[in-house]
């Protein structure tokens, strides 16, 4: 797999569309082996932040600073907008994970065997052939989740990856990822099914358009911090005024200090994510302060 | 009818004229081009997109009529630069506005028409419109056979080294862009060849045929063919049996009966034959309800 890298950082990244934040000053590390559930209700903004990493849309304020190329990063979108009517084999599909390498010129012809242990590894032994419009859903999740192991990358981004999927697969696939984090890959999955967080990620952001909290799952996952995410208002606020709090990220050098996480996880995360400058402005935020976990 | 009278039938009229011989190689050539990039325009529902393109070609040899008369060279250059710019005006007007692509595409192919007819109507006749609505498959000279054979090469080679993300273009843009930039550069390339396939179509078959032996091929060739590696060779060959169809309809026909659309016709009826019996999701086919399977 690829060199190491330093790790995904956000200083006060707002992502959004139209100039309405989805993604609210959020400041915080995505340390590489991180395994991390993203969760939140619906219009949370996971979507958005997931596609504001692999660089689908661009920051309205703040910065994300990737370590690795963008191409480095593999991403898994929510129902991927694929063409499953076009006629192509599930092996065509999986080999595109081989991009990568091969370009679009180097041959395919000695790749066959990767590719058939990648099926293998999904449990899609025999099925090289079928055409994609043939398959079952969990099928076709099944086979992006070998194109996804082609491509071999440092940071894998799931959105949403076992909506309207069984439990077997669910749990094949949640094996997968474990397995990536078993070799130091940073995964990162929006989620809702928070039993599965509990049970799998170490890690967990719970996002409400602002983050309302970022640490160690068990910490993170408590009934107050889950209730102040559910009170996020779904409507956007078509006269917002403009937010006081834009541009200057200079200020955050509290963020500075605490991430060089070792990590060799076991959850010494020093998050270090207090900044105490960040009293979260005055404006449309809704009641609370951040909780923001900081040490653990 | 003897073995011999089929063969004057069939080859006869290759073999007596060079017009036919020409015509011939020219549809040949056309046939190699065209109906793989019909697949592709199919495969991403962008069939219509290819028809406003070809109108577009229109104004641009019109003005090089207008310029140089029935000449060749201006021809093709006016229709090139027209087509790639409506091509592209497209693309910006559907990016930076609130319509939708096939939307700004409709406008741009209706003021193209208009417009390029009433170009060739200021200096020329009704002949020379009909020419270049309709094409002059027979009357094809060296430099156009060059031209048309050039066109072919350079489709064929280009389409070779764009294939691989041509293809994932059409099926995940969007892991196109996550793993390469290469998904806007070939996206353009493969418009550019449109562009450039119809202006050689359009001395064969006139710009309001030009595309037909690019599309009709295309979409007769699903009801044969599963996948790509399948669907591209039928293609070419529906191309030139229509192709040979129509020139020998056209010469054996007792009324003049004009080739462009002669050769158009035969890629229609072949289209409806394979729509009514082809394998792959025919009509017929839809009708016979086979027994199923156990598994």
């Amino acid at each position: 797999m690829g060199a190491r890298v330093s790790g995904i950082r956000f200083r006060g990244l707002t992502l959004g569309y139209d100039r309405h934040p989805a993604v609210h000053h959020l400041d915080g590390t995505i340390a590489p082996g991180d395994l991390l559930a993203v969760v939140g209700p619906n219009g949370a903004g996971k979507s958005t932040l997931l596609k504001g990493i692999v660089g689908e849309i661009r920051a309205l304020d703040g910065t994300i600073e990737a370590g690795p190329r963008t191409g480095a990063i593999a991403y898994l979108p929510q129902a991927a907008e694929i063409d499953r009517s076009f006629p192509l084999s599930v092996l065509d599909l999986v080999s595109m994970g081989l991009w990568r390498p091969l370009g679009a010129w180097r041959s395919l012809a000695r790749q066959r065997g990767r590719l058939l242990d990648a099926l293998a590894a999904v449990g899609l032994t025999g099925f090289e052939d079928r055409p994609i419009g043939t398959l079952s859903g969990g099928q076709f999740q099944r086979a992006l989740f070998a194109r996804l192991i082609l491509q071999d990358s440092a940071v894998i981004l799931l959105d949403e990856p076992f909506t309207g999927i069984d439990e077997r697969t669910t749990a094949d696939l949640i094996a997968l990822i474990r397995g990536w984090h078993g070799e130091g890959r940073s995964v990162v999955a929006a989620l809702h099914d928070l039993g599965q967080v509990r049970a799998h990620f170490p890690l967990t952001l719970v996002l409400a358009r602002r983050p309302i909290a970022w640490g160690p799952t068990a910490e993170v996952l408590t009934p107050p911090v889950l209730a102040q995410a559910l009170r996020l208002s779904e409507a956007w606020d078509e006269a917002a005024a403009i937010c006081r709090h834009a541009t200057p990220h200079g200020t955050q050098s509290a963020d500075e200090g605490g991430h060089d996480h070792g990590h060799g996880h076991g959850h010494g995360h020093e998050h270090a994510h207090g900044h105490a400058s960040h009293d979260h402005h005055g404006h449309d935020h809704g009641p609370a302060p951040l909780p923001r976990r900081a040490a653990s | 009818m003897t073995l011999a009278d089929l063969t004057d039938f069939l080859i006869g009229p290759f073999v007596e004229f060079g017009f036919m011989r020409r015509a011939l190689a020219g549809c040949l050539a056309l046939s190699l081009s065209a109906p793989p990039l019909g697949v592709f325009l199919m495969l991403r529902r962008m069939s219509l997109m290819s028809e406003a393109m070809s109108h577009a070609i229109l104004p641009g040899a019109a003005a090089g009529f207008l310029v140089a008369g029935l000449s060749l060279p201006a021809m093709t250059l006016g229709g090139l630069v027209a087509g790639l710019a409506v091509a592209l005006a497209a693309g910006l007007v559907t990016r930076s506005t609130v319509l939708k692509e096939d939307a700004s595409l409709a406008a741009f192919y209706l003021i193209s028409l208009a417009g390029g007819v009433f170009l060739v109507s200021l200096r020329g006749s009704q002949v020379d419109l009909l020419h270049i609505l309709f094409g002059t498959v027979l009357a094809l000279d060296d430099d156009a056979l060059t031209l048309l054979g050039g066109i072919a090469s350079l489709t064929l080679v280009a389409l070779a080294l764009l294939y691989r993300p041509l293809v994932i273009e059409c099926v995940d843009p969007l892991f196109l862009r996550t793993v390469s930039r290469a998904g806007g550069p070939v996206h353009s390339a493969f418009l550019a060849l449109v562009v450039v396939n119809l202006v050689g179509g359009f001395q064969a078959l006139g710009t309001l045929l030009a595309v037909g032996l690019m599309l009709l091929p295309a979409i007769t060739a699903r009801f044969w063919a599963e996948d790509l590696s399948g669907l591209i060779p039928v293609s070419m060959l529906v191309s030139i049996i229509a192709s040979v169809t129509g020139l020998l309809v056209s010469y054996h026909a007792g009324i003049r009966l004009p080739t462009g659309p002669a050769i158009v016709l035969s890629a229609g009826a072949l289209y409806l034959v394979s729509m009514l019996l082809g394998p792959r999701g025919g009509l017929i086919h839809r009708l016979v309800r086979r027994r199923h399977l156990e598994a």
